[in-house]
């Protein structure tokens, strides 16, 4: 009997996940008309905003950009409206998980402690209906990246509209995921909430670990090899200087170590993920070119006595001392929240980040800690048509109405299945009342 | 040696006898019928009674006579003891001494027991009033002499688990006898606790409220079988009944908890005595309020070793303020009139116990009430008073001998009596012989110097300044000194030996290295100038000031209502009058008294809210934070239990949700079960006590729950027992257990209905708490929130409730009310959602951020909550997101956290909008309050002002310093040489709908 009840409940969450793969709207086809979108607040990435502008758009690339801009072909009027380049998200996880408590659709992490040589793309389901959700946010752009583990595997950038992942994959590879040794090991919660964690006694081995495999790795990739190590060979990129390792650490002493090993190993792009207590040793991050993808602000302080807005203010301050500075969303319910990205901007912004500034964390920031900031993350010309319209401020809620969304000049579907559930009860409701 | 020598002692002079009627095959009788006469002393009768160069005449285990004029029988062996101090011995009625810590049963891997599997008692295995301690006691030596060695003589033993654990039993620390003499009283006390028992897997209760209600149920079932003539038998009430005149003593743990039997024993009736953790100084006014004795351990933590700045950075300053501050709590209690008893329970030794309570009065309290504590006090809790704690004629010939006052660091404790019998800890006619002194052997000089504890001393020979190898030793009187002179070869020792007799100057014997035997001398050159150590161990240091509630941020005065004037404010009224502009608010008394233009009073404190925003403050009508607990998940039914048992007043979370705007939480019990607990609702007036966070005027509300959470879908469980696994069952739940409130409500009203006489007669009901609270809801006394996903499930419950003819007031999380929101506008059901939450679990994945648009297009009242300590921070935001999805105009999305959650409340003639008359919960903000933008920069509650953004610099300056003086206190103590504890990082579980006390509900985590 209780086998049957949980075959039958296997059998149903099966049946679910299908049914989560039907997405609303088909990917938007190649451009081939140009386009030109006038009147717009152009918020162009880097810091500042043109007024009043005309961007012009052909096969996919921005031809032309400014206030004094003749439109061409198509014409979008967005009169008191803005543009903006399509936000990017950093360390994401979409597509790869569809449902987090239904075990059969998350796809995240793989078993081992070093396997450098799972790769995000080719689990990123570009149908997922999390994945559609994100666009009608600005969200257009996304680094899909694995969990679990020390080295977590090589994450991939992915645009958010395409038919399968090798149409959405934008840089197949372009880093190494790492999750730095931790510092605390977490006790058990106890009675009535209580519990703490203690020093990790691990750490330095574990750091050891992390060391011997990069250190192996680096001569296995300067030789000739007599049989192939898919670990070793996984991380070539990292010391040729064409992949980047991206490390969770958010002590100082994590932090201090992660760019110790890695000068000495000579990786030369280094990203922190996190990084809490950078704001100490911004002057050592600062000399190794070191950026640091702050996570999402929506979070609480780090300890009791931390100021209450800590996590509001940590971007501004770590702009305010010179670094180039993402946001990264991961954390609970990370996939649904990437929707919520200009809004972490937003929140940057209303404790100590200018607004240009904020815009530029998800913009041309993320796009340089992607390596991806030669063809996007801004709006100017030559770079891909990648942006949107939005009737007010995107990192506002209130104003963050999207109109129009382009990924390489291809005009993007703004529906979704939970758009579609919306408008069929609300024609429902609607007709109730005739 | 010392040892057997003191018990050859012990036994010829004072052996007592077993009972008189026992046989004895080993000898001929022995009985000892002399006295002892300890003269010359200063006696402590009572700690209020002192004489000096007083007799203490006992004889038989007891005292006979305590004064300065006490005639001495002339078959007395007398003891002098001038110069020393006689004390009552101590008293804890705190231990489990004697009685083995039961074992715990089985583990992971076992289905979750829902039933008792015990016969003929309660229906609860964590109730077990029927354990009777001396049953299992066993008498310990090892420990005996420990807690003799820390000043006690009488210790109350039981068996320290279980929720009702049985009786304790009140014993003697008397070797020289067996428990026929030491056994003062088998069934001395009954005892409490909020712990499960260990030996138990039944899962119910599982938290901290359910324990708490278990209490009360248990109780009231008492109560109801003694005043009834039944049938059946229930052993546990019977034993309990029987036990129920003598000391009622619960363990209750930390300052809050204690607080929690202050409440139970108002309800109930019962003066419990109640053992604490120490940490009471921190709510001294409630604690006062409550009237409660109490019983405290002096487990004073040791200091933080903050010698590594990285790893003294994850103290938190909590911890440390704790460990500086926590040795202040019996002054506290003492200066506030508690009435208490000390207990070496919960230290890590019992050998820090007399040096922790010596700690407790360097740090201000008074030695008599110390020792009244420690003597008196619990003689009289126990109603003892004649033969315990005191040294009056007839008392018990328990007591101790001490070179001096007991609290005074230097102070020797020399032997402790108990019944008559000598126990020496110390060598009475010890000699002190740490000093310089001039060593004379066979004609050479050399400087001899004594140090360290006088008990222990070190020695150091030196020969024209050059330092000697040394081996010394100094025991019983007797000193052994080994040393190798200069010039002889390493191997080379003069060994002396000698009897002190004197500490000015003494000689002996010994051999040189070749053999020959010499004599040899010391004169002292200089007396002893160190201290004993331990007074550099209770040294005071600085303490800090204790802050409401006392952790960061906490306010260092208790916040009051003041009469403010908000000028020129752009006012969202949420009444008709809509979002005005350019408007003064008057708030006094607590109230909102006018909104208009131009307003003044003289009086007022003027806040200039040019360009900002006035709301009324924000309603979270489904949280968890300031709670210690959350899931009664032992059982699918918990309509019992009380989110306002577990409030934690302490929680930062609270002064955090103020900074972002929220004034009213509704905590509610967790999705464990189908029918939850019953919710606290509170005004977030940091600083105050748990009680006085409830919203008074709020009404009555209970959590229900279905869907995943409940039938545990998500849970891990391989095999799961608990009903319902399915939605089906979920029904099938409420409809059985609101037919029986029916049910049970018909038998109470036929039993209401009958006169005095037939009411004498015939048995009356029981009183069930769990079909109290279903009737409740039955006659719409209390309002349903009921956390839901699916539109089958949200429609089920609406029909059970038309079923039962009750409403359901509000459906939280509801992420598919959009689907049935016609059919929850004709129920008169409102919604209380997330604003964009899905895809986390299977019955989500229809959820949409539209669903708060479309629910209020359907005529629902709806209101958006968090869940989330973190985003109950940022309400505001969430609000705006309404007006993204599905277009809600700006005023009415920002209802959704205030007014309608207000409305869902019954709450809404109180706070919700900015109307005169209405409370001053009210929020000022930099920006409008829907933006991202948007900072809180005041926040009130009453009239108070609990947050403000221009005072939070100086607030975390203070905190930085704060902590900073503490680190130096730290290294302090630790450069002292006192013991340190390394760095513990604290992290506070955050409490979600699924969070459980206790794991072993579930194999795997959850989300």
């Amino acid at each position: 009997m209780k086998k049957i009840f949980y075959s039958t409940l296997f059998a149903f969450g099966l049946f679910g996940y299908q049914a989560e793969a039907q997405p609303s709207d088909p990917p938007a086809k190649t451009q081939t008309e140009t386009i030109s979108i006038t009147g717009a607040t152009a918020h162009i990435g880097n810091g500042t905003v043109i007024p009043n502008a005309t961007i012009v758009f052909e096969n996919g690339k921005i031809t032309q950009i400014g206030a004094n801009v003749a439109p061409t072909g198509k014409v979008i009027d967005a009169k008191g409206k803005h543009v903006y380049p399509g936000f990017i998200s950093a360390n994401s996880t979409l597509g790869l998980v569809e449902i987090d408590a239904v075990r059969a659709t998350d796809d995240e992490a793989e078993i081992g402690l070093i396997t450098p040589n799972v790769r995000s793309m080719i689990a990123y389901n570009a149908e997922s209906r999390v994945v559609e959700s994100m666009r009608p946010n600005g969200v257009l752009i996304a680094q899909v990246a694995p969990r679990g583990g020390l080295i977590t595997g090589t994450s991939s950038i992915m645009q958010l509209d395409a038919w399968n992942w090798e149409d959405a994959a934008y840089k197949k590879d372009d880093a190494i995921h790492a999750n730095w040794p931790a510092l605390f090991r977490r006790t058990r919660f106890g009675f009535g909430g209580g519990g703490g964690s203690e020093p990790n006694k691990e750490y330095d081995n574990q750091v050891a670990k992390l060391k011997e495999f990069l250190t192996q790795a680096k001569a296995y990739n300067a030789g000739k090899p007599e049989v192939e190590n898919l670990l070793f060979k996984a991380t070539k990129g990292l010391f040729e200087g064409t992949q980047s390792l991206f490390v969770n650490a958010d002590y100082e002493k994590q932090i201090v170590d992660a760019i110790q090993l890695t000068k000495e190993l000579g990786i030369a792009k280094v990203v922190i993920i996190g990084g809490r207590e950078s704001y100490k040793i911004a002057d050592l991050l600062k000399a190794n070119n070191v950026a640091v993808l702050v996570s999402r602000p929506h979070a609480l302080p780090a300890s009791e006595e931390e100021d209450v807005y800590m996590p509001y203010k940590l971007a501004g301050i770590l702009v305010h001392q010179g670094l180039l500075v993402g946001i990264e969303n991961s954390g609970q319910m990370e996939r649904m929240n990437t929707r919520n990205l200009p809004f972490y901007a937003g929140t940057f912004a209303a404790y100590g980040l200018e607004k240009e500034e904020a815009v530029k964390l998800i913009t041309l920031n993320n796009a340089k800690i992607l390596g991806i900031d030669q063809t996007l993350g801004t709006l100017e010309v030559g770079k891909d048509a990648t942006l949107f319209v939005s009737e007010g401020d995107a990192l506002d809620m209130r104003t963050n109405k999207i109109s129009h969304g382009f990924i390489q000049g291809r005009d993007i579907s703004l529906n979704s299945y939970q758009k579609d559930l919306y408008l069929r009860y609300k024609e429902k409701y609607e007709s109730q009342k005739k | 040696m010392r040892k057997l020598l003191t018990f050859l002692l012990l036994s010829f002079v004072f052996g007592l006898q077993a009972q008189d009627y026992f046989p004895k095959d080993d000898g001929v009788h022995d009985v000892n019928t002399n006295y002892t006469a300890l003269t010359h002393a200063t006696i402590y009768v009572s700690p209020s009674q002192v004489i000096t160069d007083a007799t203490l005449l006992i004889q038989k285990g007891k005292v006979v006579a305590a004064g300065t004029s006490v005639n001495i029988p002339a078959n007395s062996v007398v003891v002098d003891l001038k110069g020393k101090f006689i004390y009552p011995s101590f008293i804890d009625l705190y231990t489990d001494f004697g009685i083995d810590k039961p074992k715990a049963q089985g583990g992971f891997g076992r289905s979750v027991q829902y039933d008792s599997k015990k016969d003929g008692f309660y229906w609860n295995e964590h109730i077990k009033p029927e354990t009777e301690g001396y049953q299992s006691f066993k008498y310990d030596d090892k420990k005996a002499k420990e807690l003799r060695e820390a000043g006690f003589g009488t210790v109350l033993t039981h068996l320290q688990d279980g929720v009702a654990r049985g009786t304790g039993a009140l014993v003697t620390l008397n070797d020289a006898d067996n428990n026929n003499t030491r056994i003062l009283q088998a069934d001395a006390a009954q005892f409490f606790g909020f712990s499960r028992s260990v030996t138990s897997q039944q899962s119910y209760p599982s938290s901290q409220m359910g324990m708490t209600s278990l209490i009360r149920q248990f109780t009231y079932d008492a109560n109801w079988y003694q005043n009834n003539k039944h049938d059946k038998k229930d052993l546990s009430i019977e034993a309990y009944l029987k036990n129920k005149n003598l000391p009622q003593i619960f363990d209750a743990g930390d300052k809050l908890k204690v607080l929690n039997v202050a409440k139970l024993s108002k309800e109930l009736g019962i003066s419990y005595v109640v053992k604490s953790n120490g940490n009471e100084f921190e709510r001294i006014d409630e604690i006062v309020k409550s009237g409660l004795s109490l019983i405290v351990p002096v487990n004073f933590p040791e200091a933080y070793d903050v010698s590594d700045p990285l790893m003294a950075s994850i103290v938190s300053l909590e911890d440390l303020r704790f460990w500086n501050q926590a040795p202040t709590n019996p002054a506290v209690l003492a200066k506030n009139g508690i009435k208490f008893t000390l207990t070496a329970s919960d230290l890590k030794s019992t050998k820090n116990f007399l040096e922790n309570v010596r700690k407790a009065v360097e740090y201000g309290l008074d030695k008599t009430i110390a020792l009244e504590a420690l003597t008196t006090r619990p003689a009289s809790i126990l109603g003892k008073s004649n033969e315990l704690g005191t040294l009056k004629n007839g008392a018990l010939a328990n007591f101790i001998i001490t070179s001096g006052d007991i609290f005074d660091g230097k102070t020797i404790l020399y032997e402790n009596w108990v019944q008559g019998q000598r126990n020496t800890i110390n060598d009475l006619n010890f000699i002190d012989i740490r000093g310089a002194y001039e060593l004379t052997v066979d004609g050479t000089n050399y400087k001899l110097k004594i140090t360290g504890e006088s008990f222990k001393p070190k020695a150091e020979v030196t020969q024209d300044s050059t330092k000697l190898a040394t081996k010394f030793d100094y025991d019983n009187g007797w000193l052994n000194l080994l040393f190798n002179p200069s010039g002889l070869k390493e191997t080379a020792y003069i060994r002396l030996y000698g009897k002190v007799s004197q500490s000015d100057n003494f000689t002996g014997k010994g051999q040189l290295e070749n053999g020959n035997e010499i004599v040899w001398s010391a004169k002292q050159t200089e007396p002893n100038k160190e201290k004993e150590n331990d007074d550099r161990k209770t040294k005071k240091t600085e303490v800090v000031a204790v802050s409401f509630p006392n952790v960061p941020y906490g306010f260092t005065e208790k916040q009051k209502a003041q009469t403010v004037l908000f000028k020129n404010a752009t006012v969202w009224t949420n009444e008709s009058e809509g979002i005005l502009k350019n408007t003064d608010v008057l708030v006094k008394d607590g109230k909102i008294v006018k909104v208009g233009a131009n307003l003044s009073d003289p009086t007022a404190k003027i806040v200039d809210a040019t360009g900002k925003h006035l709301t009324s403050g924000i309603i979270d009508e489904h949280s968890h934070i300031g709670l210690s607990s959350v899931n009664e998940g032992g059982s699918n039914s918990s309509a019992e239990v009380q989110m306002e048992d577990v409030i934690n007043s302490e929680d930062v979370n609270l002064y955090r949700n103020l900074a972002g705007g929220v004034t009213i939480s509704q905590l509610l019990h967790g999705s464990a079960n189908p029918i939850g607990g019953r919710s606290a609702i509170i005004k977030l007036k940091w600083g105050e006590a748990p009680e006085d966070l409830v919203f008074k005027a709020a009404p009555k509300f209970i959590k229900f729950a279905l869907g995943e959470n409940v039938k545990q879908s998500n849970w891990g469980i391989a095999n799961p027992t608990r009903f319902p696994q399915s939605r089906m069952g979920v029904e099938q739940v409420y409809v059985d257990y609101f037919t029986r409130a029916q049910e049970y409500e018909a038998k109470w009203k036929t039993y209401n209905k009958l006169s005095a006489k037939e009411k004498q007669r015939t048995p009356s009901p029981r009183y069930d708490m769990e079909m109290q609270t279903l009737v409740e809801i039955l006659n719409g006394e209390r309002f349903i929130t009921c956390h839901s996903y699916v539109q089958s499930e949200i429609n089920m419950m609406m029909k059970v409730g038309d079923q039962f003819g009750f409403k359901v007031n509000t459906f939280t999380h509801i992420l598919e009310g959009y689907k049935v929101a016609d059919k929850m506008a004709t129920h008169g059901a409102g919604g209380s959602t997330f604003s964009d939450w899905w895809s986390y679990k299977y019955e989500v994945k229809d959820a949409i951020p539209y669903n708060g648009a479309l629910m209020r297009q359907a005529g629902v009242v709806v209101a958006f909550n968090s869940d989330d300590a973190e985003m109950s921070r940022r309400l505001n935001q969430e609000a705006g997101k309404a007006v993204k999805y599905g277009d809600v105009s700006e005023e009415e999305a920002w209802k959704f956290v205030t007014l309608n959650p207000a409305k869902l409340l019954h709450i809404d003639n109180r706070v919700g909008s900015v109307k005169v008359g209405k409370d001053a919960d009210l929020v000022l903000w930099t920006d409008n309050p829907l933006s991202v933008y948007a900072k809180v920069e005041k926040n009130m509650i009453d009239g108070t002002f609990y947050f403000e953004l221009d005072k939070q610099d100086d607030i975390l300056k203070n905190i930085s310093a704060e902590r900073n003086k503490l680190i130096n206190l730290s290294i302090e103590a630790k450069n002292k040489g006192l013991k340190t504890q390394a760095p513990k990082k604290k992290e506070k579980e955050l409490l979600h709908c699924d969070s459980l006390d206790y794991e072993f509900l579930t194999q795997t985590e959850s989300k």
